[in-house]
């Protein structure tokens, strides 16, 4: 059958210049913001001393650092996540979109704001900070534990928006036909949704865990920069450009190998990518 | 164990009130329009929509009874159901599927896989075990889904619409096993389906819902040859009209008038003449069938060999005769023809 003729553009020369422009444009952003940049740490890296930078302990306990505390961001994110993925996509409460909202709060907040919030919640003089210190002696502000809540305050709403369309877009008939089979409902999530919803949860994970090792304004200010401690490699390249150029190029330039071996090898085990 | 539903429950924009027995090793198919409610009273035995009112019991438990704040959830009731959308687990192979409601009720992985490849085999399906469900064709995927509701041994089986996703062609074969795997069910079995042959090969009884009332029940043959509403009438093929009796003579809307061998009883009557009971003529016929009326042909339908022609006029009725008939007298629409119907072929029962 022909093609109704309205749908066909008047000239095909028209069509091919707009599609053409979409694609320059296109390709211009991606080279102004994403290779032109990358290029350049590249071209000014000072591969002549990438030994000498890379031994330098405070540098190698940055990196070591910015593992632990992204790693334990992800771990809260996925365990405190899941839960509010689920009430959120599952369970109708009243505020259920005002709660939907505030999840999202710390993805547009910016970061050194959630890090004054942190600390007037948690710090020494905090609302409950000052409970802890008393009752309990934890001080939490300028500590390691300080450094993963910044981290996963900023990256966990990465997980629970992921994870509750995902849980949202699950076909509730199947999880029906698993009830009239006799299964509990931890037997259907278990089995059924979990599985069902695989992707997305990697997806999140990835998402989150690439957020939280990135982190920098949250931690400065509620953690501080306290080397070995609380100055992840986010903190310890800041330091550096002060100090020592050459090495914060390098630290980039290996925040930015680690990011994109790690996104690259979860998106072919969970997301099985194109 | 027998099954009893007396309730109501809300559906849609209104209601279905249902008051239904089915005992043990009956099955009941539940015939009606779309929207009518069938898949609502199959969600209600389930467990999947509760009663608004009334009481559901399965033998001498009660399952649902809103009154008494009763209601045990789908998971605890002993109820398989085969949805009209199968819903196989694509995220489990075959085996797993058949398997499931074995694992719910705690069988050890190891004896769930083996009664699960047992039905596979007894279904035809053992080298599919492994698949993804994904692979199946409608007929395997449709006994898969028998076997995934019957492997657990439930008291009562529900099927929706259990032929309607398969080719004409396969329906017959799979109607037939279905039939065989429902003979080894001791429990009550309720079937939705809007086709009679499966009511008239599958079921014991059958119930007619029409907009969420129970509008018949009884056997298929009775309700084809009696039916009482528009819908029955027109799934039987029959001709249904409404009239007022008195002693022989029955009075249309109209202003027709039928007579029948034998008195109904005075009042409002249903009355119901098979169209192929209907005999039509060019020219009024002389002597004997006193029931002789003239109208106008308002539409012809072709069936193949048979041809229905509808026709206008004090008694509006369908015929149904053959195409060589049909050629013979040059029906064309808008022809006067006379009908004519024996006295002893008008079922006439009151309404």
């Amino acid at each position: 059958m022909a093609p109704k003729p309205a749908l066909r553009p008047r000239r095909g020369s028209r069509r091919g210049l707009s599609t053409g422009l979409l694609a320059a444009v296109g390709a211009a952003a991606l080279a102004v913001l994403v290779v032109i940049p990358v290029v350049a740490l590249v071209v000014r890296a000072p591969w002549s001393s990438v030994g000498e930078i890379l031994a330098e302990p405070a540098n190698r306990r940055a990196l070591q650092l910015s593992l632990v505390v992204s790693l334990w961001a992800l771990v809260l994110s996925v365990v405190l996540g899941f839960p509010m993925a689920w009430l959120l996509a599952r369970v109708a409460f009243p505020g259920r979109r005002v709660a939907r909202a505030l999840v999202t709060l710390p993805m547009v907040v910016p970061p050194v704001v959630g890090g004054v919030a942190l600390l007037l919640a948690f710090g020494p003089e905090g609302l409950v900070g000052q409970w802890l210190d008393r009752w309990f002696g934890i001080q939490l502000a300028f500590t390691t534990p300080a450094a993963v809540m910044a981290a996963t305050f900023v990256s966990l709403p990465f997980f629970v928006i992921t994870v509750e369309s995902a849980l949202r877009g699950v076909d509730r008939r199947y999880e029906d036909a698993a009830l009239t089979l006799g299964a509990s409902q931890a037997m259907v999530l278990t089995r059924l949704t979990l599985p069902s919803i695989r992707g997305a949860v990697g997806a999140g994970a990835a998402l989150s865990w690439a957020r939280a090792l990135g982190e920098f304004g949250a931690t400065i200010t509620f953690a501080g920069t306290i080397e070995g401690r609380t100055r992840t490699m986010p903190l310890a390249i800041n330091q550096a450009l002060k100090t020592d150029q050459q090495a914060a190029i390098l630290l980039s330039l290996v925040l930015l190998g680690v990011s994109v071996v790690v996104l690259a090898s979860l998106r072919d085990h969970w997301l099985g990518g194109t | 164990m027998r099954l009893a539903l007396a309730g109501r429950a809300p559906m849609g924009h209104g209601h279905l009130q249902v008051d239904l027995v089915v005992e043990p090793g009956e099955t009941v198919a539940v015939l009606g329009p779309n929207g009518a409610g069938k898949t609502t009273l199959l969600r209600v035995l389930c467990g999947l929509t509760p009663l608004s009112e009334g009481r559901l019991c399965l033998g001498e438990e009660v399952l649902d009874e809103p009154n008494a704040s009763i209601f045990v959830p789908p998971e605890e009731r002993s109820i398989g159901v085969v949805f009209q959308d199968l819903r196989l687990f694509d995220v489990l192979d075959v085996v797993d599927n058949v398997a499931f409601g074995l694992r719910a009720s705690g069988t050890t992985r190891r004896a769930a896989r083996r009664e699960a490849l047992d039905w596979l085999a007894r279904m035809g399906l053992e080298e599919r075990a492994n698949d993804a469900v994904t692979e199946l064709s409608g007929g395997e995927a449709q006994r898969v889904a028998l076997a995934r509701s019957l492997a657990p041994a439930p008291a009562v089986v529900l099927l929706d619409e259990p032929l309607a996703a398969l080719d004409p062609h396969r329906r017959a074969v799979v109607r037939r096993e279905l039939r065989d795997h429902l003979a080894h069910h001791r429990g009550p079995c309720v079937m939705v389906t809007h086709d009679p042959l499966d009511a008239a090969v599958l079921a014991d009884r059958v119930m007619v819902i029409e907009e969420g009332v129970m509008s018949a029940v009884g056997v298929l043959s009775d309700l084809v040859a009696r039916p009482r509403s528009a819908w029955a009438a027109e799934l039987g093929g029959t001709n249904l009209l409404p009239a007022q009796a008195r002693g022989v003579a029955l009075t249309l809307a109209g202003g027709g008038i039928i007579r029948v061998a034998e008195a109904p009883g005075d009042g409002p009557v249903f009355v119901a003449i098979r169209p192929a009971a209907v005999a039509l003529y060019r020219h009024r016929p002389d002597g004997s069938p006193r029931n002789i009326w003239e109208g106008k042909v308002a539409a012809i339908e072709g069936y193949g060999e048979r041809v229905r022609v509808q026709l206008a006029g004090p008694v509006p009725l369908v015929a149904e005769v053959t195409a060589a008939a049909l050629d013979e007298m040059a029906l064309r629409i808008g022809a006067t023809v006379w009908l004519s119907v024996k006295a002893t072929e008008v079922a006439a029962y009151p309404a």
